[in-house]
């Protein structure tokens, strides 16, 4: 179910005064959040976010395609790399 | 004969039907459209009068059909394969988006059985 509109988009408010304090002093340094259901909001717009998956930060540029998105879509949590003897077929 | 938004010529079929051949009007559109044309239901498409096929021309041409669509959804597709989000990765790699188990079935996204030759057992 859709999260009600009368409380907006859900950001951490650690990861969403770390972006504030980016864009005020027009800096662009990394942050890194474990927050992966913060919704990108057009605020995060050429930012880079390191999001943790579990294992480490995986950094994300936010793009402005991106903007409505969780954080958490961006930094997958598990990777697969194909069954054993699988590649020995060869990729199509 | 009647053409309605470009190729689609469904003839001989109840009107709610043959608008269904059109790709992106379902039955409820299809209603919606004869409604707001003001053409009885169950008229067949060989006996709408050429009054009546323009009024459902100018209905149709409300929605976004046909390729207009169908390029809608692929640049949707792209976005999210572009911008590298999980369902985006999962458009990729041909599975299922939402979270739907992959151990059997989805075979609709997955297409048809591969076949992987049994491994060869140890032998004791």
């Amino acid at each position: 179910m859709a999260r009600s509109l009368k409380k907006g988009p859900y950001v951490h408010y650690k990861l969403e005064k770390k972006v504030a304090v980016n864009i005020e002093t027009s800096k662009k340094t990394v942050i890194k959040t474990w927050s992966r259901a913060s919704m990108i909001t057009p605020d995060f717009v050429g930012q880079t976010i390191a999001v943790h998956n579990g294992r480490q930060f995986v950094p994300v540029y936010v793009t402005e395609n991106m903007v409505g998105h969780k954080l958490g879509e961006f930094s997958p949590t598990r990777s697969f790399r194909g069954h054993a003897g699988a590649k020995n077929k060869g990729k199509k | 004969m009647a053409r309605i938004a470009g190729v689609d010529i469904p003839k001989n079929k109840r009107g709610v039907i043959a608008l269904t051949y059109i790709y992106g009007i379902g039955k409820s559109r299809a209603q919606e459209i004869l409604a707001t044309a003001k053409v009885d239901e169950s008229i067949k498409v060989q006996d709408w009068n050429d009054d009546q096929i323009g009024n459902i021309r100018d209905a149709v041409s409300a929605f976004t059909i046909e390729g207009e669509l169908r390029s809608e959804t692929q640049l949707n597709i792209k976005r999210l394969m572009d911008i590298g989000c999980y369902r985006g990765i999962r458009h990729r790699s041909g599975l299922p988006l939402r979270g739907q188990r992959t151990k059997n079935n989805s075979r609709t996204r997955k297409g048809r059985r591969k076949t992987v030759a049994n491994k060869k057992k140890a032998t004791k």
